[in-house]
């Protein structure tokens, strides 16, 4: 019997929401790491019962958190209590919450600064975990999407991180900027097709991809039009939210940028904007439905200044064109007094038969569509503001 | 050979970081030598791995600036990290306290 196990994360700990595979009746588990905020929690592919989640707070800092048993017990890899933080020889442990920007000579260039908001120079400082992406194949390798923005790579589950830093050294950093939100690598893919590829997005730097398993990146933001920067076109400087793909055409991917919905057929060397007839085309999350990849969903929001969806209307956006031709999704949503935002990372869908799509709103509600988008429900109403929703399709 | 001397320090988490300890209340370290605001943090650390990093910064070793440090009604946390603690925390009299700033509004 297959059942979906939904992890989300909200401003004040974890929850973890299981069904079988039709979807109806739900249990809820949570809260875990209670008062913490939880920015992301995802499964391995490889070994779905080990989940990681970035537990992050502004008094204490980050921590990683791991489970080998589908969410029931939890552990930070590399310290276990009790133990001494030194091996025989006298050299450090894992740490897992230990995320050192690489300024090696050997490995990458020396530390360089980003724009800040008033345009001076300011160096790079962690602040925490964005998005965890574990591998699709390697259930002990695990990619971390930091603020300020950077890629982080675990080999050993989780116990110590090492930063890709041919992302940060490329040598247009100088020229990332803070988002509202920070500068904040979100977003990693995998391409299932070609495992040295990956493609990444940065508020506000835009999409990078590397083709050489992380060693060096490039911008593939050709086509982004961003009004609000001083060069509409640059190379940099976008503020992308999110990026989506379907594993079975890895070469199609849909954007949603601050402003528009963008589609690639050429793994991101090439951008045109897909926003068509939607009510406004700002927004955050997009998402692809799993068994038809020109099917994808967006949650339009009032705009940048009005971070709630238009009209008091909660209403998730389906093209099944790839795009331009969008229809509003409401039944079961509030279209009323309703306003609430959807958060980047807050959208998933499962891999059942009938397609399963799932969003959390600030509102602490996370909704369920088991058909596709046609209907939805509201699994819970009342938790904390939700940060990311992910889900895990068991069978 | 001159053993160093062992003072037993009272310490109190805030809630989430005994929460991340797995400790409850207050917790009481040993402490080789003079005992310091850094001698403190390093034991608690070897003891409680896991809050590497939660007090004060990996590499720079800097308090986190939402944490201070407290004992005998008095503000410690600028001062030195190497200033010796007061006698009554020495003693075992006092608690050293690590307070997070109120969050709310």
């Amino acid at each position: 019997m297959s059942k979906v196990r939904v992890l989300v994360g909200t401003r004040k700990g974890a929850f973890i929401l299981t069904a079988d595979g039709k979807r109806e009746k739900w249990t809820v588990s949570g809260p875990h790491f209670a008062g913490w905020e939880i920015y992301h929690m995802k499964g391995s592919p490889a070994i779905p019962n080990r989940i990681y989640a970035s537990q992050t707070s502004g008094w204490f800092g980050q921590i990683i958190q791991r489970s080998d048993d589908g969410g029931k017990t939890w552990i930070q890899p590399g310290t276990p209590p009790g133990e001494p933080t030194t091996g025989p020889g006298g050299m450090p442990k894992g740490e897992s919450n230990k995320f050192v920007y690489d300024t090696s000579a050997e490995t990458g260039k020396p530390l360089t600064t980003h724009q800040w908001y008033d345009g001076t120079q300011h160096p790079w400082e962690f602040k925490r975990v964005w998005h965890i992406e574990p591998s699709l194949a390697e259930p002990d390798v695990v990619y971390a999407g930091v603020e300020d923005a950077g890629i982080f790579r675990s080999k050993d589950g989780g116990k110590s991180w090492q930063e890709l830093s041919g992302l940060r050294g490329h040598g247009t950093g100088p020229n990332w900027q803070p988002g509202a939100g920070g500068m904040c690598l979100h977003t990693i893919i995998h391409d299932p097709s070609n495992p040295k590829r990956m493609v990444i997005a940065i508020s506000a730097a835009g999409a990078f991809r590397t083709d050489d398993a992380g060693k060096t990146w490039k911008p593939i933001n050709k086509g982004l039009h961003s009004q609000y920067i001083p060069n509409p076109t640059a190379e940099v400087g976008h503020c992308v939210h999110h990026i989506a793909m379907n594993g079975t055409r890895p070469n199609v991917l849909f954007m949603q940028k601050h402003w528009d919905v963008m589609r690639s057929d050429d793994a991101g060397d090439n951008w045109k904007e897909v926003s068509g007839n939607l009510p406004t085309d700002f927004g955050f999350v997009i998402d692809i439905h799993a068994h038809e990849p020109e099917t994808v969903y967006v949650i339009p929001i009032k705009s940048d200044g009005e971070h709630y969806v238009p009209e008091g209307k909660l209403r998730v956006y389906r093209s099944r064109a790839g795009g331009n031709e969008w229809e509003p999704l409401t039944k079961g949503l509030p279209q009323k007094d309703c306003y609430v935002n959807v958060l980047r990372d807050a959208m998933a869908v499962d891999s059942l038969d009938k397609c399963g799509v799932y969003f959390g709103t600030t509102g602490g509600q996370v909704y369920c569509s088991a058909n596709a988008g046609n209907s939805w429900k509201a699994i819970v109403r009342d938790l904390p503001a939700v940060l990311s929703v992910e889900v895990q399709t068991l069978r | 050979m001159t053993v160093p001397p062992t003072a037993k320090i009272r310490i109190i988490l805030p809630p989430h970081l005994r929460g991340l300890a797995h400790v409850k209340g207050e917790i009481c370290l040993d402490v080789v030598g003079t005992p310091t605001v850094r001698s403190v943090l390093d034991a608690l650390e070897a003891t409680y791995p896991m809050l590497q990093g939660t007090i004060r910064d990996h590499v720079t070793q800097q308090r986190r600036p939402f944490l201070r440090f407290f004992a005998c009604e008095e503000d410690l946390s600028h001062e030195s990290p190497d200033t010796p603690l007061p006698d009554a925390v020495v003693s075992g009299k006092e608690p050293l306290l690590i307070l997070g700033a109120i969050a709310g509004g």
